[in-house]
């Protein structure tokens, strides 16, 4: 009995993850125009529709500056601090791991609430400015925390070695170190965009007014009515920022078997 | 200068642009608030410094705030209880499973990838008057007209479950798979039954990711303002949405200032007792 009925109960938790969301992918082909039950007939025409909402297309190009900005700012930050966890002897190194992961500890409406404060207290207003500080506090630890368990692969004696065959220390950084930081430089990346394009909680107080993300935009638009363009609007999200990452790991895992075939 | 000397300080130049951050953009912001929570919103609307102590009486007295952190903490311990008897069965799954244990694993942080609103809102397709639910329930003819099952508590908690069922799953799936499967089958062998040998063995081994689970749960579960803001009805505000509120529609900022600082505090023990006791790392092999 025992691992039969584990087994069912893991079928209904994975179909509770993910059948609501299914449904919204499946009502934005839905022909009826109430973004609801029951289904008319399969179309794009919601898709069609999105492209031509101005509101959406601001909304959209936004989202996209935003996540593309934090993910250069949070990642170099968060490569540079990895770097010196994984690879030093640091004293206070438990203090320090906690300071760079303090913004996740953090409840985001209290980080939000702060930095609002402080920030227009120093005379930032609210502004694109002011959400891509926010954004990028908030990414910078997931960051860090993606990244550090890539590099700890990456051993310092391989760097070394190159040094000890003669190699500058600038040679071994740009032809050794560097190449096997790509993709923890890459996994990194896409993490921060995609927690900044998805995220709502901290861009609700820190956006100015008339700007808005696609989240805000989908939340707004669902204090009027459910529509066939939210779901559509959401399904292209979804495109976005969960086919990004299986992209990007479609890609590594191609890259290590070509790897692992070619020696 | 000695090339120990520079070493030393190699990792603190490469830390110091993070650390500025942190310290800019999040310490000295909390800190900030505190100085700023004993200001006062004047009734022209501008903000007088100073020390009054108005902005924390009402937060710590008002029976009205101290009614719906109360709600707040309920909501985010039932939410947390759900998700550890719905998730643990499921991660005890995953680490045992032989064969599709690397798309069961895949598809487990697929959600994380998903935007939390279009999650939220996806309930509203469930359980709305036009949603899968009523519209089946009207088409096998079991009602005539669409049960009003949105917008209470329990579909905030459902929400919530939803939201934050993932991070639980992860967390207990991460303590188990550290497990050595031969210790059940060694227990197994000195005449425990399965279920004992769970109950003494493997139970007390995951119970440091069953924390981590349920800390990150109950944390961001009791922090949220958008679930209750779409799957509950006026009645069913959270802490997080009386912060909004202050803050976004009141602009009484030394007021949301104060707010928050309860709800840090309340929240800031919780995660001081659970690094006492388990130590943060635990949180971190989850997350990472």
């Amino acid at each position: 009995m025992g691992w039969q009925a584990i087994r069912f109960w893991t079928i209904l938790v994975y179909l509770f993850m993910f059948l609501p969301i299914a449904v919204v992918v499946l009502l934005a082909f839905n022909a009826n125009q109430f973004g609801a039950f029951p289904m008319t007939g399969l179309s794009l025409r919601w898709f069609e529709e999105l492209f031509q909402n101005e509101a959406i297309l601001r909304a959209l190009r936004t989202s996209l500056a935003l996540g593309a900005l934090t993910a250069v700012i949070s990642t170099t930050l968060g490569v540079l601090a990895s770097l010196a966890l994984v690879r030093y002897n640091i004293p206070l190194r438990n203090t320090i791991s906690t300071i760079l992961i303090a913004p996740i500890l953090v409840p985001e409406v209290v980080l939000a609430v702060a930095l609002l404060l402080f920030l227009q207290f120093l005379g930032i207003h609210k502004s694109f400015t002011l959400l891509l500080f926010g954004h990028v506090i908030f990414t910078l630890p997931f960051v860090i925390l993606v990244v550090q368990a890539r590099l700890v692969g990456i051993r310092r004696d391989v760097e070394e070695a190159a040094m000890s065959l003669g190699a500058s220390p600038r040679q071994a950084f740009f032809t050794i170190t560097l190449p096997l930081l790509t993709p923890a430089v890459a996994a990194g990346a896409l993490f921060a965009f995609t927690i900044s394009f998805d995220d709502i909680t901290g861009t609700l107080f820190w956006k100015p007014g008339g700007v808005e993300t696609v989240p805000t935009q989908i939340f707004a638009m669902l204090r009027n009515s459910i529509s066939p363009e939210i779901n559509a609007l959401g399904t292209l999200m979804i495109l976005i920022t969960a086919g990004l990452p299986l992209l990007g790991l479609a890609i590594s895992r191609k890259l290590a078997l070509r790897r692992d075939n070619g020696t | 200068m000695s090339i120990e000397a520079r070493e030393a300080r190699q990792p603190w130049i490469l830390l110091s642009p993070t650390l500025t951050v942190i310290a800019l953009l999040l310490i000295i912001p909390v800190l900030f608030i505190v100085v700023y929570s004993f200001w006062l919103r004047t009734s022209v609307g501008d903000v007088q410094p100073g020390f009054h102590l108005d902005n924390w009486t009402a937060t710590l007295t008002d029976r009205f705030y101290r009614d719906i952190l109360l709600t707040t903490l309920r909501i985010a311990a039932v939410t947390t209880l759900i998700c550890a008897l719905m998730g643990y069965p499921a991660a005890y799954f995953i680490a045992r499973a032989k064969g599709n244990k690397a798309l069961l694993l895949l598809l487990l942080m697929l959600p994380f990838w998903i935007s939390y609103i279009i999650r939220t809102m996806s309930w509203i397709y469930i359980l709305g008057s036009n949603g899968a639910l009523n519209t089946a329930l009207q088409w096998f003819g079991i009602t005539a007209e669409p049960i009003q099952m949105l917008y209470n508590e329990t579909t905030v908690i459902l929400g919530l479950v939803h939201f934050l069922l993932p991070f639980m799953v992860l967390n207990v799936y991460v303590s188990l798979d550290g497990v050595d499967e031969t210790l059940e089958d060694a227990a197994g062998s000195l005449g425990a039954t399965k279920w004992q040998s769970f109950l003494q063995v493997t139970l007390p081994l995951s119970l440091p990711g069953l924390a981590a689970g349920g800390l990150l749960c109950f944390v961001l579960g009791a922090g949220t303002y958008i679930t209750p803001a779409v799957l509950g009805g006026p009645r069913d505000a959270m802490f997080a949405n009386l912060v909004y509120e202050a803050i976004i529609i009141q602009l009484n900022w030394p007021l949301g200032a104060a707010l928050s600082l309860l709800l840090l505090a309340v929240l800031g023990v919780l995660v001081m007792i659970y690094n006492h006791f388990l130590g943060l790392g635990q949180l971190m092999k989850g997350l990472g």
